[in-house]
């Protein structure tokens, strides 16, 4: 039976959100499923009717990487450039939508940790500044939506 | 990344939701309104804020969709609209489930690649003994 990782989802300083996720698998399996396109087209996004039109990834430093979801003649794209490859541990890359609700281009860091047979993988993505950040994720872990969340979950069970 | 889960409401209107939520006070207020409709005076009663202090929470409230007034003109009550509350809702969900169906699903790809190891080192097992 395998059994569901929690996710956690932080803000380590103000321009950065981080997220961190337990796989029960050796590191170099997660860093092959990130980084190949044939095992990335088979997780990433892909649910909810959106289907993997376009994954491109060269994987050297300086090398692009594309993506492209499709559902329902809507199309989301995004694509960057790798900067730091350390295989099995480490990418640093930057990110940037076709159609961006925030300004500038971010910098996204990849860990791949191995402990005991298990790697914890956490994506650090780091903005232009704390007001892009903010916007993207609405800082809800600094403004309290977070901790009102189950407020709110109070809050539409009692108005519906 | 999270590129599904930002094609909902506007963005203005989800801002102008946030910020209304990011205050402790407003949050209260909107719990009050929860069980009920209330006038700007019930509804300053449990804090310790002047009513001019109030009304401006509740005009905070009111411009992000999250509040409506009734139609009784003396006592004007204050009632809860869950539509935006429900897009809030809705978008932190998506942030969230962006990330957890995704990861849901790479367990199942690392599941295979596991098997796939196994396999192969176990053929790779029997070519050597034979």
């Amino acid at each position: 039976m395998m059994q569901t990782e929690r996710l956690m989802v932080t803000t380590p300083s103000d321009r950065e959100i981080a997220m961190s996720r337990t796989f029960d698998a050796p590191r170099n399996l997660v860093y092959d499923a990130y980084t190949k396109p044939e095992l990335l087209k088979r997780w990433l996004g892909v649910f909810g009717g959106w289907s993997f039109a376009v994954c491109e990834v060269d994987l050297k430093v300086g090398g692009k990487y594309r993506f492209v979801w499709r559902k329902d003649g809507h199309e989301m794209g995004m694509g960057g450039i790798y900067r730091e490859i350390v295989k099995h541990e480490r990418l640093v890359s930057t990110e940037k939508f076709d159609d961006p609700w925030y300004e500038g281009e971010a910098v996204s860091t990849t860990l791949f940790e191995e402990k005991t047979g298990k790697t914890t993988l956490t994506i650090m993505v780091r903005y232009d500044s704390k007001e892009i950040r903010d916007a993207v994720l609405q800082s809800p872990m600094e403004t309290g939506v977070a901790a009102s969340f189950d407020v709110l979950a109070e809050l539409l069970a009692k108005s519906a | 990344m999270q590129p599904h889960g930002y094609q909902q409401p506007g963005p203005d209107r989800l801002d102008a939701t946030f910020a209304a939520l990011a205050d402790p006070t407003r949050r209260a207020i909107l719990a009050r309104l929860a069980t009920g409709e209330a006038s700007v005076t019930e509804l300053a009663e449990p804090f310790a804020m002047s009513q001019p202090a109030i009304s401006k929470h509740l005009k905070v409230l009111e411009r992000a969709g999250l509040i409506s007034r009734g139609r009784d003109a003396q006592r004007r009550p204050r009632r809860l609209e869950a539509r935006p509350l429900a897009e809030v809702n809705q978008w932190l969900e998506n942030y969230r489930r962006y990330w957890e169906q995704s990861f849901q699903q790479l367990d199942a790809v690392l599941e295979d690649l596991k098997t796939q190891g196994k396999q192969k080192s176990a053929r790779r097992k029997r070519r050597n003994e034979s």
